[in-house]
């Protein structure tokens, strides 16, 4: 038996590097031997991934994108498919859970500087991926065809309009319709199975491509590439991702599942967070809804777009909240990359950082009141601030001395 | 290839000349995939006027017809109502009409052909939500405003509009509430989507 195996094995590699691709990937790629809880994130940003495309094959064989059929045919497979409610859920909480996973991916990669020389390419690549990761999320929350899906839609093709020039004509060719209609709908849902997933796999294996060329980062911020072992050639701190971390994440899978089945089976809804009560409303042109606010992982931006008393103004702040993200690597001016050798002033601007951006989640959340609008507006400066101040920071800042190896 | 001729130069232009042709021609074909996402004939015929009775509208009351699948308000509006518009001007962004977002015939104290009847589209032009009627006398009225004269409040960003739908300072929405084309024909019908050619009746 095993002799057959080992013959298949050898067909196929000589006509496939399939032994090879094992080895470069798993078996023979070193990783840091430190790695820690926030190093879960990456192997469950794939699992949610899966996830999604798994279920979202199961939701697409049910569901209408007509805009006089779409509301109804999710009420079908809510309550006439067998199994429809528990696919549909895994898939709206599966969406959520993404954007937690990778909020907390991210901010690994803030505090262990996971995005300087030589990762500036796979932060950039990251970045695309969460860009079309919210893409993929906006044009699936119009599908159920609810009163959110339909005003949420209405004001994030608006945001298009607010261009100059060629906002207006570009909002049409958006909507397809000079209003959210049937060809919306029809079209978004294509992009959001077939266009945003291929282009999303494809980022994916981009990311981890450029992952195994440069090398994993670690707690410490060391590169483990300049200490290896002469005769081998491998480096002294790292081991091979299998067995070692696909083992390890086989722990953080269990513990993500435990969390999100309670979640799937209990709270399906999480309190209006996860799916918003007025969503349960059929989509009313005429009407929009007393309070509207998109989902939780979009208010922070919703919030700075809100906190700026001008529509174009507003439209790039929050534009800009994003695209800031993607100068990160060269923002960033410290002799050293991990938090744990960075000194005080860092940690604070990250301190201030992480109390804004939950308070801007809040508040995007919240129906627009003076008070909150104020704090709003506190809140974005604070946001800016920490990126467009880090050059400076970052450099004064007293570090403490790195290591010449990986600690734990 | 003749190892000994120096052609590199000839290779770099045959390269950029073939590179440009492809990149031209990838850009024509672009062109008829691009323009398939425009609205279809279909979508830009369904633009067709709609007829509205103004019988039954009673004194302060909004009624809501659909036009090119957008909300249209009409309010009936009292000499009150009117009287107080002016008293607005400097707390509004465009009290006198200037910004296009009415006919020519609607470009005037009133923004309407009978001043009576407001006619406007029910959309904000901030990011396109539908605001809220809300009158004079509603409680709501005091927690938008100290002194509210009546209008419209849209609910996901707080801008607010008076009762002639002008915008008010210091809200994210930029211009007034937009007046549709429409023309009265007779004293209760009004007809959304074509322009009035007897001008101000």
């Amino acid at each position: 038996m095993n002799k057959i195996l080992i013959a298949s094995v050898d067909w196929v590699d000589t006509r496939f590097p399939l032994t090879k691709l094992w080895n470069e990937h798993l078996a023979q790629y070193y990783a840091p031997r430190n790695f820690n809880f926030w190093y879960y994130f990456g192997s469950l940003a794939l699992l949610a991934l899966v996830l999604q495309i798994a279920t979202g094959i199961f939701l697409a064989v049910n569901y209408k994108p007509d805009a006089a059929l779409a509301f109804a045919s999710v009420e079908y497979i809510m309550r006439d498919v067998e199994f429809g409610w528990l696919i549909r859920y895994l898939h709206s909480t599966g969406a959520s859970f993404f954007f937690i996973v990778i909020y907390l991916h991210m901010f690994r990669a803030l505090m262990y500087g996971s995005y300087r020389k030589p990762r500036e390419l796979l932060w950039i690549i990251g970045m695309f991926i969460y860009v079309c990761l919210m893409a993929e999320s906006f044009l699936g929350y119009l599908l159920p065809w609810g009163q959110m899906s339909y005003w949420g839609a209405q004001v994030i093709i608006s945001l298009f309009a607010a261009l100059p020039i060629i906002g207006e004509d570009l909002a049409v060719w958006i909507r397809g319709d000079f209003v959210i209609a049937d060809a919306t709908l029809n079209r978004f849902f294509i992009y959001h199975v077939v266009l945003v997933p291929i282009i999303l796999l494809a980022l994916a294996a981009v990311h981890i491509i450029a992952l195994h060329e440069v090398g994993s980062n670690n707690p410490d911020g060391i590169e483990i590439k300049k200490n290896k072992d002469p005769k081998t050639g491998i480096p002294i701190d790292g081991i091979p991702f299998h067995p070692y971390y696909s083992v390890k994440d086989i722990v953080g899978v269990s513990v993500f599942l435990i969390f999100f089945s309670a979640i799937v089976f209990y709270a399906p809804e999480f309190g209006g967070y996860f799916l918003e009560y007025n969503n349960f409303f059929p989509a009313d042109p005429m009407k929009t809804p007393e309070h509207i606010a998109p989902l939780w992982y979009f208010t922070p931006f919703y919030a700075i777009l809100r906190a700026v008393p001008d529509k174009l103004m507003g439209v790039a702040a929050m534009g800009g909240a994003i695209v800031v993200l993607f100068f990160l690597p060269w923002l960033d001016r410290s002799p050293v990359k991990s938090i744990r050798y960075k000194g005080l002033i860092f940690k604070f601007a990250l301190f201030l950082f992480v109390i804004a951006f939950f308070g801007l989640c809040y508040l995007g959340m919240q129906a627009p009141t003076p008070m909150g609008t104020l704090l709003a507006q506190i809140f974005s400066v604070i946001y800016f601030a920490f990126f467009l101040l880090m050059p400076w920071y970052s450099k004064i800042d007293k570090t403490k001395p790195v290591p010449e190896r990986v600690t734990h | 290839m003749t190892e000994n001729v120096d052609d590199k130069g000839r290779r770099r232009f045959l390269v950029a000349a073939t590179s440009t042709i492809g990149a031209v021609g990838a850009g024509f074909v672009a062109v008829p995939f691009v323009l398939s996402l425009k609205p279809s004939a279909k979508a830009r015929a369904a633009g067709a006027p709609i007829e509205i009775d103004i019988s039954k509208l009673e004194d302060g009351q909004l009624m809501v017809v659909e036009w090119r699948g957008q909300p249209v308000w009409v309010v009936k509006r009292t000499p009150e109502h009117l009287a107080n518009l002016a008293t607005l001007n400097d707390r509004l962004t465009d009290p006198n009409s200037d910004v296009e977002q009415q006919p020519t015939y609607a470009k005037n104290e009133n923004r309407a052909i009978k001043s009576e009847y407001l006619v406007v589209v029910g959309i904000c032009t901030h990011l396109g939500c539908s605001p809220s009627h809300v009158k004079m006398a509603d409680p709501l009225g005091a927690t938008i405003d100290d002194d509210w004269k009546g209008g419209f409040f849209c609910p996901c960003h707080g801008s607010k509009f008076d009762l002639a739908g002008r915008v008010y300072k210091g809200v994210p929405a930029p211009t007034n509430l937009v007046v549709p084309p429409h023309t009265y024909l007779s004293d209760t019908r009004i007809l959304v989507g074509v322009d009035s050619s007897a001008g101000v009746a």
